[in-house]
């Protein structure tokens, strides 16, 4: 593919963490580096036994093939391949291909001499997904509590880990979570329509048929001033989006984290401390 | 001045202590049951610590003698003996002094249940409870075996040395919405539903009436036939969260939660507690709402009901009862058959302090018995 114009100014060479010069070039239109290579070397080992995995099983039906973990008598060693070990190891390709591909963002911004803001954002799905599959079992003593790869059996997993705790929306955690996801989506509908009200402000009020001019942030900080008495801005904006949306894959790792290996009664029970207060007990 | 930051502030930061100090919090190892198979997230987690504490809380106590079945029998010799009159006298005795130890506040002995000066007598209402309670205890062992299995229960398994069974249930409708508007029975921490704002009173639908607890669509889009809406399905819930509650477990300790209603994969152990509603209705209703007229108010509850058996009655938090040890070998004779007249007597005729035998005037020894006891029709 010819390089564009303008991609000189931005494919510049330098900036690896690892590698040196040795993987320090493009493929098409995607950077490879060495954390290229081996996101590509663990995607694919990964996905190939996946695939060896669903060969075993009992379906190719592609909802119901489904990996799943050990035996909880397997602790925290390692499982035979048809038992649970299949799982283990997708488990270090998968941590393996993200951690790579976050470390190749890294690489990129110091191409480009920008902030770590989105592989720092990326590390928080990591670091969610861990949580499930690594530090959990970890914490429980068993490999056996990650859940399953399959696309009903991880949701049936979900399902039957939340009724463990007879109740997992009284999971303070999981509360903050939830508020966190739909705050994103409020932010981000509300950021989208003002951007887009903004860049699109339909037929001039001269009339005529003419298409007004295009509105400035100030017209869209004035909007918000108008509604709610304040607007956080055009780079605040950014900054709160960011922060919503990292707030809730984080607590969603706290809210899972917590049911078990630190609280493993049912979520409702967690609410007596409210009932307890001394005002009223 | 912004006041209101500081207040906020202390009080937030009040509120997060409250919730993280003496919450029942709990640091691993766990203990961890696998109840499905691997990978389907259906496990039951214990705390080591509470799991022991339990165990020393669920302790079977001895017998006070091992009993002579040679001799005598008690009905021969004793008066107005009528559910236990086929026990020698030796039996008898080891029988009653187990029952005190069982049952009988410690400064009371036998007078809690008997006038010292006319141990026949039934003018103590206790005694007509008790014999009425043992043939309960008989019933359960004999026909709910689906149930309880050979294990069997003895008057140890609820009452643990207490007159009154600690986690016995009523009616409860506490407390009265504040304004005329109704509350629907719920949006309270329910005592009999887990402490979530599910209906509060579920356990009068389901443990006392016969109202149906399956609400779940046999199909993925609605055909029209399932009737049980939200509020339905919510007092089941309430009801399953009062059974978790009670043994210690969890949901998935007999469901599979991708499909509640399938038989096929859920764990043997519903067929058991399906078997423990049956049996709990069936107490409830032939034993328990029919000695109304006996019970005096105290032993009431605020609607005036009886207390009634649930499933926190015997488990005391435990899946099973004393962790699944058996008293019954020591009982065998008293509490392994089913003894006395199949009907309850007339209740409403009961005088305490006047009667002196309500029910049978002889003492009856026959053991050929119905099947089953049915006084459904005796509740108040």
């Amino acid at each position: 593919m010819a390089l564009l114009s303008f991609e000189r100014k931005y494919r510049v060479r330098g900036g690896t963490l690892i590698g040196g010069d040795l993987f320090d070039f493009w493929v098409g239109p995607f950077y490879v580096g060495f954390f290229g290579v081996t996101t590509a070397f663990f995607a694919s080992l990964g996905t190939a036994l996946i695939v060896y995995g669903a060969a075993l099983g009992p379906t190719w039906n592609i909802w119901q093939i489904s990996i799943a973990p050990p035996d909880l008598s397997y602790g925290l060693a390692l499982a035979p391949l048809k038992e649970g070990g299949l799982w283990q190891i997708i488990t270090v390709c998968a941590l393996g291909a993200f951690c790579s591909w976050a470390l190749r963002e890294v690489e990129i911004c110091r191409k480009l001499g920008i902030g770590y803001h989105v592989p720092f954002a990326f590390s928080f799905a990591i670091f969610a997904y861990a949580t499930l599959v690594v530090f959990r079992p970890l914490l429980l003593g068993a490999w056996g509590h990650g859940f399953p790869y399959g696309i009903f059996s991880h949701l049936d997993w979900v399902s039957n880990v939340g009724y463990q705790y007879l109740h997992f929306h009284y999971n303070p955690a999981h509360m903050i979570a939830v508020s966190f996801f739909f705050t994103t989506c409020l932010a981000l509908a509300l950021h989208g329509g003002l951007i887009l009200s903004a860049a699109n402000p339909g037929e001039s009020q001269e009339g005529g048929g003419k298409q007004a001019e295009v509105k400035t942030p100030e017209y869209e900080d004035t909007f918000f001033r108008d509604i709610i008495g304040y607007s956080i801005g055009t780079l605040g904006i950014h900054r709160l989006g960011l922060i919503l949306a990292l707030n809730a894959g984080f607590w969603s790792a706290v809210c899972i984290i917590i049911s078990g290996p630190f609280w493993n009664q049912g979520w409702p029970q967690w609410w007596n401390w409210w009932l307890d207060l001394p005002i009223w007990s | 001045m912004q006041l209101w930051i500081p207040f906020a502030a202390s009080a937030g930061a009040l509120l997060a202590i409250a919730s993280f100090v003496g919450a029942g919090w709990d640091a691993p190892p766990v203990e961890t049951t696998q109840i499905g198979y691997r990978g389907t997230g259906m496990y039951l987690e214990q705390d080591v610590e509470k799991l022991e504490a339990l165990k020393a809380a669920n302790v079977v106590p001895e017998a006070p003698w091992e009993a002579d079945p040679e001799g005598e029998r008690a009905g021969d010799i004793y008066q107005n003996v009528q559910v236990l009159g086929d026990l020698s006298d030796d039996q008898f005795n080891q029988f009653m002094a187990a029952i005190t130890q069982w049952v009988a506040p410690e400064d009371q002995g036998c007078a809690y249940c008997h006038d010292i000066e006319n141990m026949a007598s039934d003018e103590v209402y206790q005694k007509v409870v008790s014999r009425r309670m043992i043939q309960m205890n008989q019933a359960i062992n004999v026909d709910w075996q689906d149930h309880v299995g050979q294990v069997g229960v003895t008057c140890y398994t609820c009452h643990r040395g207490e007159a009154v069974p600690a986690n016995y249930w009523v009616d409860d409708r506490e407390p009265k919405p504040a304004s005329n508007a109704s509350r629907a029975g719920q949006n309270v921490a329910g005592k009999y539903s887990g402490n979530t704002s599910l209906p509060q009173n579920a356990l009068m639908d389901y443990l006392l009436g016969d109202e149906a607890i399956r609400v779940h669509s046999l199909t993925a889009l609605p055909t029209g036939t399932n009737t049980a809406g939200v509020k339905e399905t919510e007092n089941t819930w309430a009801l399953m969260m009062y059974m978790s509650e009670s043994l210690g477990v969890n949901c998935v300790t007999c469901h599979n939660s991708r499909a509640f209603n399938d038989w096929d994969q859920s764990p043997p152990q519903r067929v058991t507690a399906w078997h423990g509603i049956a049996m709990t209705r069936a107490l409830n209703a032939d034993y328990l709402t029919g000695l109304a007229p006996v019970f005096p108010a105290e032993r009431k509850g605020p609607q005036g009901d009886v207390f009634k058996v649930g499933c926190a009655t015997c488990h005391n938090g435990v899946q099973k009862p004393l962790n699944g040890v058996s008293m019954l070998q020591d009982y065998v004779d008293a509490l392994d058959k089913k003894e006395g007249p199949a009907d309850a007597p007339d209740y409403t005729t009961y005088v305490p302090g006047e009667t002196q035998v309500l029910g049978a005037d002889a003492p009856t020894t026959s053991s050929a018995l119905p099947a089953r006891t049915t006084v459904a029709n005796t509740q108040d």
